[in-house]
């Protein structure tokens, strides 16, 4: 299923902590509300993006993998 | 910049008692689930995306006296992380290289002491507690409860000028992945396994049988039939000096009996082991098993044994003389089992092949074979 995203971001093939500090610099850019997609391939952002999610506040609407990409919609606080 | 640490180098200092100091920068939950542990070591934990804009939130509690040793999962964010403490004022920041993953990996070997015509060997592999055995005399050389990571046997056997002619595995593993299929072929040296635990095998092996006695050198390998941590569970009495425990019997703990879905089914053996077989065996033997829980099971030297008459009075799991009470222990109330036993142990059946990286992921974590 495919949840609207208002942002994508790209950080396949790059190693912890690049994703995560892709996404925080890029959620800085959204609006309160707007959803940012995140596509990533380190293994690691799958519980370090929940993690990170949850102590910045904003809210992980849902997350998915296809063909070895991990996806995340994160929603804005 | 901030410099780097080997887990070799790091393993050494722990080992050696020395006091350090570490940053754990993975995020809560698997920091809380599996750790770098060590009599003298602190470690605290902070995400480092806490710590992406500056260290602010670990300030307080770092070290300005001594080094400060900074880990995370595979090595890029410690290092990000090392280099931020660094540009603060800090000295003394290292970046452990590999992470985790190293850690877990990293295989230390500890001389035990002699056999007849050379030595044997325990390899602690410190990160997730396995313990693997090599055997050496007169140039031939024997491998118990090999871990996956071959190459760094091949470095020491090389090291060593022996020619391998036996790897054994103690059982069928559920808390990690096994090497000794690998090695074997490699060496051209026969792999045994205990047929008990290996009815659904996908590859050929041979039949460790009770009783059957194996000469490397001028030393004796004697298998003793124990079950209980699964059905087939061997020993390995080496020389009539040192037994090989595999998951039966620990230094402060003894085997759980249901990674393969059978602890009912198994208790009375383990009991039976533990409390008959074992009981007959000369007390003098040097117990070495496959597996270590704690750093306290350490001794000094880096090795992990005691003798056999020493644990029938120290550990507690050798001392529950209630057999209902004993049942009730080792079945109820266990520690979680190992992450992804089954798929390890279709793995060491042969009946997956995961990728490298895969059976990585799948090792990740505490080895959880013990109930105390």
């Amino acid at each position: 299923m495919s949840v609207h995203s208002d942002k994508v971001l790209d950080c396949k093939g790059d190693a912890c902590p690049m994703p995560i500090v892709k996404t925080k610099k890029a959620m800085d850019g959204l609006n309160s509300g707007e959803v940012l997609e995140v596509q990533a391939t380190d293994k690691g952002a799958k519980s370090d993006m929940t993690a990170w999610a949850n102590s910045s506040g904003h809210e992980l609407v849902q997350s998915a993998e296809e063909d070895g990409v991990l996806k995340f919609w994160i929603k804005k606080s | 910049m901030s410099d780097a640490i080997s887990v070799k180098e790091l393993t050494k200092k722990i080992i050696n008692g020395d006091s350090v100091f570490i940053l754990d920068v993975r995020n809560t939950g698997d920091f809380d689930d599996w750790k770098i542990e060590g009599e003298n070591v602190e470690v605290i934990n902070q995400p480092y995306f806490d710590l992406l804009e500056g260290i602010d939130p670990v300030m307080d509690k770092l070290p300005k006296d001594q080094p400060i040793y900074v880990v995370c999962a595979k090595g890029g964010s410690s290092e990000f992380v090392a280099d931020q403490i660094n540009e603060e004022g800090y000295e003394n920041v290292y970046s452990i290289e590999g992470g985790m993953k190293a850690w877990s990996e990293h295989l230390e070997p500890v001389k035990i002491g002699e056999v007849a015509g050379g030595s044997i060997y325990q390899f602690v592999r410190i990160g997730k507690g396995c313990l693997s055995y090599f055997i050496e005399s007169n140039g031939e050389a024997a491998m118990v409860d090999v871990n996956r990571m071959i190459e760094q046997y091949e470095d020491f056997l090389n090291e060593k000028d022996a020619k391998i002619t036996h790897v054994f595995d103690t059982h069928l593993h559920a808390d990690h992945i096994s090497g000794g299929k690998k090695l074997a072929e490699q060496k051209n040296a026969a792999y045994y396994l205990p047929p008990k635990d290996a009815e659904e095998v996908q590859f050929e092996y041979e039949k460790v049988r009770d009783g059957d006695e194996y000469k490397i050198g001028e030393t004796t390998i004697k298998a003793l039939y124990s079950p209980g941590h699964t059905i087939g569970s061997t020993s390995y009495i080496v020389d009539d000096k040192y037994l090989l425990t595999g998951d039966i019997l620990f230094i402060d703990s003894i085997g759980r009996p249901d990674l393969a879905g059978k602890a009912a089914d198994w208790v009375a053996d383990l009991r039976e082991t533990l409390y008959q077989r074992y009981k007959e065996l000369t007390d003098d033997l040097i117990v070495l098993p496959a597996h270590y829980m704690t750093i306290k099971e350490m001794n000094d030297d880096g090795s992990v044994s005691a003798k056999l008459g020493v644990l029938y009075k120290e550990n507690h799991g050798l001392n529950i003389s209630d057999e209902d009470e004993f049942r009730k222990t080792v079945s109820e109330n266990l520690p979680p089992q190992p992450n992804s036993y089954q798929e390890i142990r279709e793995t060491n059946m042969g009946k997956v092949s995961p990728e490298e990286e895969e059976q990585r992921e799948m090792e990740i974590g505490p080895n959880r074979c013990a109930v105390r």
